[in-house]
């Protein structure tokens, strides 16, 4: 059991003319908590939609835990029951409570009884300390209890890898702490993360590693202390200019 | 010429009325279910990746909305036989009623499908759900739900255009209707008591649709 | 003797769609005429006017047309009015008219933003000037795929002449089938006479309705 939780190698995506992936070598360790950052249009958001299918790619080679995902989708059932993600917009499914959202995925993927998913997944509304509000719709929470309820929904499906798509951008400033705490809880029991994100007051706390991507490359990567302390590629410390600067 | 409105004995006919408005209110109810499902399947073949399976079910739903429905049900009614199928009246007018149904239900339905964020559909997918899956539990609700009020106004002109179906002899309420005025030639007290109670069809029709929008496709949103 | 659906046979129904058209054009510009009026109470000042055109529309949206072109049909004759079988049916396809557009521009012209007739207003303008400089024509565009969409549901109505005996599209279909025996191509020749006739009005409005959304 020593491969890498991920492994994405000579990886190439294209937009029709645009080349929105460049050339990707990643190896994410089990256990590692990454940091994606770099300007919009970077690609970072498209690199980590291909590590569970939701984009295709046309060069290159993606294994997750070891399972090669074949780039017209083979594998693709296998991976994503081992992947989570969690979205920027939530995606919460209006129509069903917030424990059914979370029961879905156990019940038709996992084949669970209603037992079983109802208990799984007010054991995870519990985690995220959302567990009182189970029986309301989506849209009667706030955006902060709304990623918090993504989350627990994607833990219910017992993944080894968590991918983040910039979960707190959409939010409301106030709301974005308990979404971030919830997270950093996370990394504390030591799940495999990879996150798209500008706080960096986040990478400097959980990640292992800080990759700066810019116009579908891997510019950089390095520790966190190392990457805010002294960023070697002019582009990062213009990024970090700016980021910081707010 | 004075006319002297005498309505007694259009409704003293009212069990024959009453059986006629039963009838239409089954073969509607029955034909806008049927109907509704069918429609479903031309959509999703609409929408197949598959340009074959897209294109006939283009032409499917472009025959019926650009043809009357008159015609339609005597293209079934008298054409089938020569197929060598023979049908009741009340089956090729439900026949009929289905098939137009089905294309317009695909077409409305498809609004809704297409009204859908991309994200939820991924979100679906990320949890490891088939499309199956992902259409039946995520899609349709708020699918349906976004076009209710498209689909009911379909299915009630659905009820009033059964009135057609009495051209080929299937019994309901326009043709139970016409027996009346061939007896008792009073053609204008008839067609006054049938448009009363066609009225009330289409009132009870639109109060039974809204309560089950209300059961089955309502949730909050905000 | 019996026939076989040949050209001549195709020939006679085609003559006959020039009947439905026909039809169809004059319901839509008289009915066009009574829907505005229907659609200007609608949205008018007055309560009286407003529910008038509000029952006025609900009857006729909530009973089936053949019912209407019988209750026209046979009760004309009962105010005194002896008319052509064609006038009543004319008269009939047109109160129907009248009862949609009449429903499709009231949304239209409650589309047109506010600010609108309040800027206008706020110029001094009247009523008949703000309708028709400033409020219909920009409800005109909202309102065309709508209209063109009715339009084609009007032609397909007009086939409900056939039951009352008037020869056009749908009867000719009739009068053909009784002769040849073949209802299966005579219906699906009529049938397919009003897909030529509908089918362009239909992607005219799809297309026009894409246009309008893409411009928001």
């Amino acid at each position: 059991m020593s491969e890498n939780a991920i492994q994405m190698s000579a990886v190439n995506k294209w937009y029709g003319p645009l080349h929105v992936l460049k050339n990707i070598d990643l190896s994410v360790n089990r256990g590692e908590h990454i940091v994606l950052c770099g300007p919009s249009g970077s690609g970072k958001s498209t690199l980590i939609r291909c590590i569970n299918h939701l984009e295709e790619i046309q060069e290159g080679t993606i294994d997750v835990n070891g399972t090669r995902l074949g780039h017209t989708g083979a594998n693709v059932d296998h991976i994503r029951r081992d992947v989570g993600m969690v979205f920027q917009q939530f995606n919460l499914f209006p129509h069903m409570t917030v424990l059914e959202n979370c029961m879905l995925a156990p019940r038709r993927v996992h084949k669970a009884s209603s037992a079983q998913a109802k208990e799984k997944a007010m054991h995870f509304l519990d985690r995220v300390h959302i567990a009182e509000q189970a029986n309301k719709y989506p849209a009667q929470l706030s955006g902060g209890q709304q990623q918090r309820v993504a989350i627990a929904r994607a833990l219910c499906m017992g993944p080894k890898i968590m991918l983040f798509d910039e979960p707190t951008s959409a939010l409301d400033p106030e709301m974005v702490k308990e979404v971030l705490d919830t997270m950093i809880s996370l990394a504390d029991d030591g799940i495999t993360m990879i996150c798209v994100t500008h706080e960096m007051g986040f990478a400097r706390a959980v990640a292992h590693r800080v990759i700066f991507m810019d116009r579908g490359e891997i510019i950089e990567s390095a520790p966190p202390t190392e990457f805010f302390g002294n960023p070697k590629h002019e582009r990062a410390k213009a990024f970090l200019g700016q980021i910081l600067s707010h | 010429m004075q006319h002297t409105f005498d309505f007694a004995p259009v409704l003293d006919a009212w069990p024959a009325l009453l059986q006629g408005a039963l009838q239409t209110l089954k073969i509607s109810g029955i034909s806008m279910a049927l109907g509704l499902c069918l429609g479903i399947i031309f959509m999703l073949m609409r929408m197949s990746p598959v340009k074959a399976v897209s294109a006939v079910a283009l032409a499917y739903i472009e025959v019926i909305r650009n043809t009357p429905f008159l015609v339609q049900v005597f293209f079934i009614f008298f054409g089938m036989p020569s197929l060598g199928i023979t049908l009741t009246a009340e089956q090729a007018a439900i026949l009929a009623m289905t098939l137009n149904c089905a294309a317009y239900s695909a077409e409305i339905v498809r609004g809704g499908v297409e009204s859908i964020r991309k994200g939820q559909i991924e979100a679906g997918r990320a949890l490891g759900l088939h499309t199956f899956d992902v259409y039946r539990y995520i899609i349709f609700r708020p699918a349906i739900r976004a076009v209710y009020p498209a689909l009911c106004s379909q299915f009630i002109l659905m009820m009033l255009n059964s009135s057609l179906v009495a051209s080929v002899s299937a019994e309901e309420l326009t043709y139970v209707g016409q027996s009346i005025d061939a007896e008792t030639f009073r053609s204008f007290e008839v067609y006054f008591v049938l448009g009363v109670i066609y009225l009330a069809l289409s009132q009870f029709f639109s109060i039974v649709l809204q309560l089950i929008g209300k059961a089955y496709f309502s949730y909050p949103t905000k | 003797m019996i026939r076989s659906f040949g050209t001549s046979e195709f020939l006679f129904i085609l003559e006959a769609a020039k009947w439905t058209i026909l039809m169809s054009v004059l319901a839509f510009i008289v009915g066009g005429s009574g829907g505005l009026m229907v659609a200007l109470a609608r949205t008018s000042n007055s309560k009286v006017l407003r529910w008038a055109a509000t029952v006025y529309i609900q009857i006729f949206q909530g009973t089936p047309l053949l019912i209407q072109l019988f209750f026209v049909y046979f009760g004309l004759p009962l105010l005194g009015i002896k008319v052509d079988v064609w006038v009543a049916l004319i008269i009939g396809l047109s109160l129907h008219t009248s009862a949609f557009l009449g429903e499709i521009w009231r949304g239209s012209i409650q589309a047109v933003p506010s600010g609108q007739s309040e800027a206008a207003r706020a110029l001094g303008i009247g009523y008949v000037s703000l309708m028709k400089d400033v409020v219909l024509p920009q409800a005109f565009r909202i309102g065309l795929p709508a209209t063109i969409g009715f339009l084609v549901n009007l032609i397909k109505g007009t086939a409900l002449a056939a039951l009352l005996g008037v020869v056009e599209l749908t009867r000719s279909g009739q009068l053909m089938a009784n002769i040849t025996f073949e209802p299966l191509k005579v219906y699906g020749a009529v049938g397919f006479l009003y897909f030529i006739i509908c089918l362009p009005l239909t992607y005219a409005s799809g297309r026009i309705e894409r246009r309008l959304n893409a411009g928001h």
